[in-house]
């Protein structure tokens, strides 16, 4: 520590080299603390849960092609269910208007009284039978499933509301916190009520937008074939391990049965891991982007650290002679470079800190980003000044082997 | 001197071999990280029809009321109710109503697998209003919306698939059920984004494969595929009661050709919802919007915000590489300070010192350019692994990219090396040779 003084009277002499790593040492910080936070969101949004058995589901959008009556479809999606039922491969398989992480689709305001304008929460819409929580693979835990003779149809732009709903524990808690959900009524934009007769574990929404984040999990279940002629999505469980077997099996045999429909080649089927792969296809994007920034920068950053200290060894090598020729050790010139080296860094630090946590704060009113954690910023101290150290390392172990008898020589 | 001073530059590059890679390197990186992005970027927030967009409009129309809209803003699409209105009145030069539809054909007749194909139920002004260019035949006319005709305009690539890309006009069509005269076949028009249908779409959907007339659309009932968003219950028990409902689906475009048009417009819509107050239909004053294409698409947050921080971080990221250039340069030049006391005593000015070691780091700059070229070419390849695969395809690597990856890698060199030149040219020849 006796040597700060001619440190600092050094890095004077050297301003202009001094201040570009000090900045460069600071923007790397910002940059990488905001990079590893967002990296971290992504991940964690990716990785949450749905609550069904993804690895053994996968959807089947059915278009009808032609004009058929509300009753006809009907007919259809129930004979289509009892052909996909007994398929060797399929454990069981239920019609529905749409599944969990499809980006969007069915979602209703939901009040407690009829009268109420200002809607409670809002709830995902779920349709389906009373196969549909086995379906899934959810985990009822209160109360009851459907019944057979609960389940009716909905056709084209009608409004219907089936007197009977099961909804996620997320909805039951945030519609009634006292725990008393079960038996008591909702109203989703409906003018009668819904008793929720049972509650579901995990369920989550259709859309896993910012927007849905403040009603995660919210999600409600009715009883009702989708019959509009737009078509519908069928929900089927595969047999454990009998995923792909499965896939080839259904629309095979739905194209047997009755070929007036459409199931698009492309996406028409698709396992749950597809759907969750493009659900977070840009939060896996931003991840991996944000990742190979980071990398980069900070390869970069130590190679302008290497390069830069090499430099003022170079050029120092007469005063470091001169130095060890009065008396200097081989360590004490390895230490003078390592303080020098942290002194810049720590400016830089500092400096990086105030930095990170400006662009966060601009991000967080531009981005609906959340408030960066100050681990971050700590770990990328940490990390930078480990970096600097590193990096130094090597140049300054050169100028500790500099021999007392460059002193005598001219440059 | 130019060439002389650039086989210096040339020269002093391969003497420190590592420095050199490293500096290349950094302007390499940098400058294709962000041209990787900036291709996405520029292709999300580019305007899709440049000469038109300040004239072509999208009134809303708040029929939900200050307790139920959108913070204070009108629903981002009109009810039937609304829609028709404002059709009627006729107070644009062109004006057209539009939704997204998905019918079924059977591409090689009846014996063929039915597919499903996209389109939008529009009115004949949609064609002439958004410059649809048109390869065969033309769109309809007013008198075809009136009388609700079964007319189809096909986009080429849709008419390539049903009739080999024959002209198709005059031809029939069966689509979901029902048949469809073709009256027009239009070249590749495919608008990114797709400002004039964003209610339940993101703006980068594949191209509409045709476009039928909104009129017939609703007698035969066919659904939106985009959004439909309702307020309070719902009490719809089918098809004619939900289009009296307060449910909004239907977009709405006018085509207003001046100012004054437009403040006229203003007024009018202003109007419109003041006689729904008094009519008792809306209990609210008026809260009305007339936004043009750009303003639409901003209001609409089309850019994903994704696209948005990978440019601001890869900028970000540039700046670091710059700053690293400047120190590296400003090694490397000062290195050489004895040899530029020499050439300084034998008589060159500064400004020829100054002149000598821009261009050595515009040399760089070409260097780092090329470089920066082959990464952004392989980040352009590789935009599938960070974006939505509809986005991603919208970027690509042409001419105007290129020319401004080598500019500005050039460019950021030569405004790198301003200090450290500067700082060669002040070196004192008196002081160098005496010690030597």
């Amino acid at each position: 520590m006796m040597q700060i003084k001619p440190i600092l009277a050094a890095m004077r002499h050297h301003r202009a080299g001094t201040v570009l790593i000090a900045l460069q040492i600071a923007l790397t910080l910002a940059i990488v603390c905001n990079a590893l936070f967002i990296i971290q969101q992504r991940l964690a949004h990716l990785s949450e849960p749905t609550g069904i058995d993804e690895a053994s589901l996968f959807v089947i959008h059915n278009q009808w092609a032609g004009q058929s009556s509300t009753p006809q479809i009907d007919a259809q999606i129930q004979t289509d269910l009892a052909t996909m039922r007994q398929l060797p491969a399929v454990r069981d398989a239920s019609p529905s208007n749409s599944y969990p992480l499809r980006g969007g689709g069915w979602d209703n305001f939901i009040t407690l009284t009829p009268e109420q304008v200002q809607p409670t929460t809002d709830g995902s819409v779920y349709l389906g039978d009373e196969q549909t929580i086995d379906t899934l693979g959810v985990k009822l835990l209160a109360g009851r499933n459907f019944r057979a003779d609960e389940v009716g149809r909905i056709g084209l732009r009608e409004d219907v509301f089936p007197p009977v709903v099961i909804v996620t524990r997320a909805l039951a808690d945030r519609l009634y916190p006292d725990g008393s959900a079960l038996g008591k009524p909702l109203y989703a934009m409906s003018p009668t009520p819904s008793t929720i007769i049972g509650i579901v574990d995990l369920l989550q929404r259709q859309g896993v937008s910012t927007w849905d984040t403040t009603y995660a999990y919210q999600s409600l279940l009715w009883p009702m074939r989708v019959a509009e002629p737009q078509g519908l999505y069928y929900i089927v469980r595969a047999k454990p391990g009998q995923l792909a077997a499965a896939m080839r099996e259904v629309p095979k045999a739905l194209n047997a049965q009755n070929r007036m429909r459409i199931i698009d080649p492309k996406d028409g089927e698709l396992s749950f891991a597809q759907v969750r792969e493009r659900a977070y296809d840009s939060d896996r994007g931003m991840a991996i982007l944000m990742g190979i920034i980071s990398a980069v920068l900070l390869a970069i950053t130590a190679a302008g650290i290497v390069g830069l200290t090499s430099f003022w060894v170079g050029q120092r090598r007469k005063q470091i002679g001169i130095r060890r020729a009065l008396g200097a050790t081989r360590h004490d010139i390895l230490s003078y470079f390592l303080t020098e080296n942290l002194l810049i860094g720590g400016i830089g630090v500092v400096l990086g800190t105030l930095l990170a946590i400006g662009i966060n704060l601009w991000m967080v009113t531009q981005f609906e980003m959340a408030r960066l954690s100050l681990g971050y910023v700590v770990i990328g101290v940490i990390a930078l000044l480990l970096l600097g150290q590193a990096s130094v390392l090597t140049p300054a172990l050169r100028a500790s082997r500099v021999s007392p008898v460059e002193a005598t020589r001219s440059v | 001197m130019f060439v002389h001073y650039l086989t210096l530059g040339l020269r002093s590059l391969r003497r420190n071999p590592a420095l050199t890679v490293l500096m290349v390197m950094s302007i390499g990186l940098g400058v294709a990280a962000s041209m990787t992005t900036w291709s996405v970027f520029r292709a999300v927030s580019g305007n899709p029809i440049p000469d038109k967009s300040a004239q072509l409009f999208t009134p809303q129309v708040d029929n939900w009321g200050p307790q139920q809209n959108e913070k204070g803003e009108p629903p981002s699409a009109l009810s039937y109710t609304d829609a028709m209105a404002l059709m009627r009145a006729h107070q644009a030069t062109q004006q057209t109503l539009l939704y997204p539809v998905q019918l079924s054909v059977l591409p090689g007749g009846n014996r063929s697998l039915p597919v499903a194909v996209n389109g939008y139920a529009v009115y004949g002004d949609f064609f002439p209003m958004f410059e649809v260019p048109f390869q065969y035949g033309s769109g309809w006319s007013t008198a075809d919306d009136e009388g609700h005709a079964a007319v189809v305009v096909l986009s080429g690539e849709f008419n390539q698939k049903l009739f080999g890309g024959a002209d198709s006009v005059g031809r029939e069509v069966t689509l979901g059920g029902h048949d469809y005269r073709v009256v027009g076949v239009t070249r590749h028009w495919d608008p990114k984004p797709r400002f004039f249908a964003l209610f339940g779409s993101g703006g980068f959907e594949d191209p509409a494969d045709f476009y039928v007339a909104f009129t017939r659309a609703l007698d035969l009932q066919i659904d939106t595929t985009g959004n439909n968003s309702c307020r309070g219950k719902l009490t719809a028990t089918g098809w004619d009661d939900w289009l009296r409902s307060n449910c909004v689906w239907v977009t709405p475009w006018v085509e207003l050709d001046s100012a004054v048009q437009v403040a006229r417009y203003r007024q009018f819509l202003d109007g419109y919802a003041a006689d729904q107050q008094r009519a008792g239909r809306f209990a609210w004053a008026p809260n009305v919007r007339l936004r043009n294409v750009m303003q639409w698409l901003d209001f609409n947050h089309v850019v994903p915000p994704e696209s948005r921080i990978s440019l601001m971080v890869s900028l970000g990221f540039f700046v670091i590489c710059l700053i690293n250039t400047i120190g590296l340069l400003l090694a490397k030049f000062m290195r050489r300070a004895a040899e530029i006391g020499v050439r300084r005593a034998l008589g060159a000015s500064r400004r020829e010192i100054y002149k000598q070691y821009l261009m050595e780091a515009a040399t760089v700059g070409v260097a780092g350019g090329v470089l920066g070229l082959l990464l952004t070419a392989a980040g352009i390849s590789g935009t599938g692994l960070l974006f939505r695969p509809e986005i991603a395809r919208l970027a690509h690597l042409d001419l105007s990219l290129v020319g401004l990856t080598l500019v500005v890698a050039i460019l950021a060199s030569v405004a790198a090396a301003f200090y450290p030149a500067w700082r060669a040219a002040q070196v004192q020849p008196a002081w160098q040779l005496k010690s030597n």
